[in-house]
């Protein structure tokens, strides 16, 4: 069996759908895993020891396992306690909670780099610790972070195929949904990593530009 | 929780975890292999090598490494590439890995003082025998610790030949939470496997890092 790409235009509005659907999930859970990240870090770093050290269990656990096994055990796990979640809503948390977990460590560390002559100073003027650390400390922290977080949702941006496994209709699966069809998997999934591969080249570009305004606004 | 069911179960994860282990070592050796060759590829004057190795990092890092094994996997035999699952698991994800090594490994290289290969050059030496003996050895020591990082990432990687239906950790794990809804004591008992291989790899990553540093 040679291979025959003719069959691939047929599934043009498929793959789209696909493309849409990766899209979205990345950004959402992209979105998730920067704001994720930054409360995980603020309660590992400042939270009461009866709250920090659960999280930083739940955070070792995150860090210590693959993406694909906790993809399952949220959407199966979910399933047993009653919630029966759409799989694009499992996928989301899944994905979105295990790169807030990369990104907290990220943006801990960038907290304690940020001087802390920064929260004396807030703290002079009358604000108090929250409000130091939600206008001052962490939005310098957040900057200094911005390139290897970047990377950590590119690196969504592909984990992202994962979700396919628990039945999220994005890009994979739109692939497997065609190869079902027509029984030509190289054609589709060769088709489907040229996709991913611009939404990637898009994606960097974006990143770039962002980090290139970050840089000017110091 | 169920304790009694994980007794009774564990065993079988133990074997899956025999063979994420396997899985494990001979993808980190053909990724070094693949990382080494890329990043000479990346270091070459050839225009051709240089391309060719600058293409297949962005190409492999590009894509996603579900796909990649996908492609190799089910659109192999197409191309007359006829392989087990275990086999293209171990292909895919080891080739995969292989261009993000070759950027750490790239990485460590040109991170050596530029002016070490200009004095090996003024004393004599062919600018193989400077690389040779002057530049990996120093470079070997930098790329230990990032290496380490790449390795750990490759360990939770081989999940992905779940996908596949091989029959390692978080695929067993899958079948069980099938089986017996209890979805929760199986993560954990997977992923306490996967914790214990990932911290006896970094320990013994952080035991190299400390035996090649310079005293």
């Amino acid at each position: 069996m040679g291979l025959d790409f003719s069959v691939v235009p047929g599934f043009f509005d498929v793959i789209l759908q696909g493309v849409f659907w990766t899209i979205a999930i990345t950004v959402s859970a992209a979105v998730l895993s920067f704001f994720g990240g930054i409360f995980f870090a603020v309660i590992a770093l400042y939270a009461p020891r009866a709250i920090s050290w659960p999280m930083k269990g739940f955070e070792w656990l995150f860090m210590g396992t693959p993406l694909l096994l906790q993809l399952f055990l949220i959407y199966f796990g979910l399933i047993q306690i009653g919630i029966d979640l759409p799989a694009f809503v499992a996928g989301f948390v899944g994905l979105g909670l295990h790169f807030a977990v990369y990104n907290s460590e990220l943006i801990q560390t960038a907290i304690l780099a940020v001087d802390k002559g920064q929260m004396e100073a807030a703290r002079t003027l009358g604000l108090s610790r929250g409000q130091a650390l939600r206008h001052i400390v962490i939005p310098q922290a957040v900057r200094d972070v911005i390139p290897p977080i970047g990377n950590n949702m590119i690196a969504l941006l592909k984990d992202s195929a994962l979700v396919s496994v628990i039945g999220v209709s994005e890009l994979t699966l739109s692939a497997q949904l065609a190869i079902g069809r027509t029984y030509r998997p190289f054609e589709f999934y060769a088709v489907v990593a040229v996709c991913y591969y611009i939404i990637n080249l898009g994606m960097e570009a974006v990143l770039r530009r962002l980090e290139r305004r970050v840089q000017a606004s110091r | 929780m169920d304790i009694d069911l994980i007794l009774r179960v564990y065993p079988h994860f133990l074997k899956a975890a025999i063979l994420t282990i396997e899985l494990s070592v001979l993808t980190a050796i053909l990724g070094l292999v693949c990382g080494s060759l890329g990043a000479a590829a990346r270091l070459s004057r050839f225009q051709a090598l240089h391309f060719l190795g600058a293409a297949y990092v962005s190409l492999f890092r590009g894509t996603p490494a579900l796909i990649q094994l996908f492609l190799l996997y089910f659109g192999g035999p197409q191309i007359g590439i006829q392989l087990d699952a275990f086999e293209a698991g171990v292909i895919g994800l080891g080739v995969n890995i292989g261009a993000y090594m070759t950027e750490t490994i790239r990485g460590a290289i040109i991170s050596v003082h530029k002016g070490q290969t200009e004095a090996a050059r003024t004393l004599g030496m062919s600018s193989w025998q400077a690389m040779r003996y002057v530049i990996l050895p120093q470079a070997f020591r930098l790329m230990v610790r990032p290496l380490g990082v790449n390795i750990n990432a490759l360990i939770k990687g081989t999940a992905l030949v779940a996908a596949i239906s091989v029959v390692e950790l978080t695929y067993t794990a899958q079948r069980y939470i099938g089986s017996t809804y209890k979805p929760f004591e199986m993560f954990l008992l997977a992923g306490a496997l996967y914790m214990v291989i990932i911290y006896i790899t970094g320990r013994g990553i952080s035991w190299l890092d400390r035996k090649v540093r310079i005293q």
